[in-house]
């Protein structure tokens, strides 16, 4: 049987939980998010990426009511929540500073979200174990927040936000203040117990590997814009802007003229050179005048490199080699080419390092399929 | 050796300032009356060595101590003082944290300012500044040539003179001690704590109370006590405002002291004082102590 896939964002049918419309936000005369409208749906794993300072926190802190939209509407299902307090929303944060309380123990951190819903005793007992267990918290369950490590405040933090089962959990940078190798640990964490408890999480971070491991969809967003919003591998395979694709891992960038040629277009770029030709698998390319700016974005894995010009490639270009830079499985190599574009090109080191052809200063060809790279106006 | 002279320092202090001069009223209300200069016996006569030791020691007794409990006067003093303290540091602690409060949550900017003007009065003698009461709170004062103007009372108030006075006195005189510490404790509570506890369904005035208060208690505590202390053995305040009515046990002791020339009993009320005031200072340090350890 095939697992259905994960998509409610393609079914019309579906509501989205969270809805953003013509959402504006200023602080003072600066605008920190401009005119934005988003949806978001139940038991997504929600990323919104950007750089520092593009506005992120802001979103989540109008979606757990500490910031109410200058302009425009917040719905969290269907409900406008203009003027609902951040007490009364089913919507719990976690902070980027963890804002653990101090003077309670793990158990009463827990806690404390619970003790405000008027519950059993019992329940409420068995509800913070639940939490110490997911969480793997148990054998801290006395302690202070100050007696115990980063990572272990970090699952406090995660697990007194999740203890009140809220609809909606928003998470502001989570794993900023840990070491990679834990934070890698911590991002599997998360999506496990994402899928365990079926809650919607909207995630905050800047680290582009952090939201493609764990989202279901990201917005990439910048200076309080969304500028795409995808699934992790449209965002790298399909970008929509040189911004997107040039925040979103490695990307070689050649800017030219277009012109419509064949079943896509010719794109030149240096006097003197054949031009480069793109054309989609699938699908319609954007649409480009003839003689407009287009740039093409091109990843550095899909950029082969050849000692001699390649036979029967379309797009072919020759450069110098500036640089090589050794990541151990695999080798990155900067290219300069005629009119002093850089392109990098990547390539899998499978045989060792004496018998590779290539090194600096090297007079090399690079070369790439039709359907390799992303053709761009902006 | 220099980890060592450093650390006794404050030992050596601790030793000329407090000990020492503790020993010597120690002694003084173990003797008796005399009419003499110093005022009292024995006096220690070292020309006579070891016999004259001796006598002297035979001599000391606690008469002095013994007469404090005959006397209703004394523990009368001391329940009230401890009375007064306690209405005085609670009246500072009303209206102290709101001020701290407002403070804490003043813009950055204002901050410096504001704890001038709570520092400003110190600038400035205490003795004149609980005199200038005097001409606030008496029965043709300000306070009263106010009210009567505005119609609120048709004769003027008795404040002069009675406990209230003494209230207003120490509640002002001691003020800044309460407001400070509470204020530092506030301005280090992190705002997102808060948040986080509006996030987990409390109401603003919950999260006060469930956050903000026991946050804030250490300098709370540290507060009151700043205020309790010195308030417990004040004399110049019920003196100038209090009148004869207010009996304070620092009042007593500066009479016994100056009005009737008996150092022993005088030196006797001291140490009852002192002892009385040890339990909450050894506190007030359990305070501190605990405070320390838990910013580490
Ligand atoms: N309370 C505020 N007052 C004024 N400016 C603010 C406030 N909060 C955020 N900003 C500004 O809004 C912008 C976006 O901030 P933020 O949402 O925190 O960014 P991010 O989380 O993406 O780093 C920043 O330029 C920041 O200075
Ligand atoms: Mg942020």
């Amino acid at each position: 049987m095939a697992v259905p896939v994960f998509a409610p964002w393609d079914d019309p049918t579906q509501k989205p939980l969270i809805q953003f419309k013509g959402v504006t936000k200023r602080f003072g005369d600066f605008t920190a998010i401009d005119n934005q409208t988003l949806d978001i749906y139940t038991r997504e794993f929600f990323a919104l990426l950007g750089p520092s300072g593009c506005g992120k926190t802001t979103m989540m802190r109008m979606l757990a009511g500490f910031e109410q939209p200058t302009e425009g509407q917040i719905l969290i299902g269907g409900k406008d929540m203009k003027g609902v307090p951040p007490n009364e929303r089913e919507v719990n944060m976690m902070f980027q500073s963890y804002a653990l309380f101090p003077h309670l123990s793990v158990w009463e951190n827990i806690a404390f979200g619970l003790r405000r819903m008027n519950q059993s005793k019992d329940v409420l007992e068995a509800r913070v174990e639940e939490m110490l267990r997911l969480t793997r918290l148990t054998k801290f369950a006395k302690r202070k927040p100050h007696q115990i490590s980063g990572g272990q405040r970090q699952r406090v933090a995660l697990a007194r936000s999740l203890a009140r089962a809220p609809k909606l959990l928003l998470l502001d940078e989570p794993l900023g203040a840990l070491d990679k190798k834990l934070r890698e640990e911590t991002q599997f964490e998360l999506m496990d117990i994402q899928e365990k408890t079926g809650t919607t999480f909207v995630i905050v971070t800047h680290d582009q590997e952090e939201a493609m491991t764990v989202a279901s969809r990201i917005a990439v967003m910048d200076e309080g814009r969304v500028i795409q919003v995808a699934t992790p591998s449209n965002i790298y395979e399909a970008p929509n802007s040189v911004y997107v694709a040039d925040f979103i891992g490695d990307v070689n960038i050649i800017e030219g003229a277009a012109k419509r040629a064949g079943d896509g277009y010719d794109i030149t770029w240096a006097e003197g050179v054949a031009p480069l030709h793109t054309r989609k698998e699938e699908g319609e390319l954007i649409a480009i005048p003839d003689g407009g700016k287009a740039y093409l974005a091109i990843r550095p894995e899909k950029v082969a490199i050849h000692t001699e010009k390649p036979q029967g490639m379309t797009n072919a270009v020759q450069g110098r080699i500036i640089d090589v830079a050794y990541l151990g499985n695999l080798s990155t190599y900067h290219v300069r080419l005629a009119n002093g574009t850089m392109v990098r090109a990547q390539t899998a080191n499978t045989r060792r390092l004496a018998l590779r052809p290539f090194t600096w200063e090297d007079e090399v060809w690079l070369s790439w399929t039709d359907t390799a790279a992303i053709l761009l106006a902006e | 050796m220099r980890k060592f002279s450093l650390v006794s320092v404050p030992y050596f202090w601790l030793l000329i300032l407090f000990l020492v001069p503790f020993l010597i009223v120690l002694k003084i209300s173990l003797s008796d009356t005399a009419l003499a200069i110093p005022p009292y016996t024995p006096t220690l006569d070292l020309s006579e060595g070891w016999a004259g030791f001796k006598a002297f020691w035979s001599e000391l007794d606690f008469e002095n101590f013994v007469f404090l409990t005959e006397d209703a006067l004394y523990w009368k003093a001391y329940l009230s003082s401890l009375q007064i303290a306690a209405i005085s540091t609670t009246l500072a602690l009303l209206v102290g944290f709101p001020i701290a409060y407002g403070m804490a949550q003043a813009p950055d900017e204002w901050r410096p300012t504001l704890m001038m003007l709570v520092i400003l009065p110190f600038w400035t003698s205490f003795l004149i500044r609980v005199y200038s009461w005097i001409g606030i709170l008496s029965t043709e004062g300000f306070l009263n040539q106010f009210l009567l103007w505005l119609g609120v009372i048709d004769a003027p108030l008795i404040i002069m003179n009675t406990k209230i006075a003494v209230y207003i006195g120490i509640v002002y005189t001691y003020l800044p001690f309460m407001i400070l510490p509470i204020y530092s404790a506030l301005e280090k509570l992190d705002g997102s704590l808060l948040e986080a506890a509006e996030d987990l369904g409390c109401t603003r005035t919950k999260a006060f109370w469930l956050i903000t208060i026991p946050l804030s208690r250490p300098g709370i505590i540290a507060g009151c006590f700043l205020v309790f202390i010195p308030a417990l053995g004040e004399f110049v305040i019920p003196s100038l405002l209090g009148g004869s009515e207010t009996l304070m046990i620092g009042k007593v002791l500066w009479e016994e002291f100056f009005n009737n020339r008996d150092w022993p009993v005088a030196s006797a009320v001291a140490v009852v004082l002192l002892a009385i005031l040890i339990i909450p200072i050894i506190l007030f340090q359990r305070n501190e102590q605990k405070q320390r350890e838990a910013g580490k």
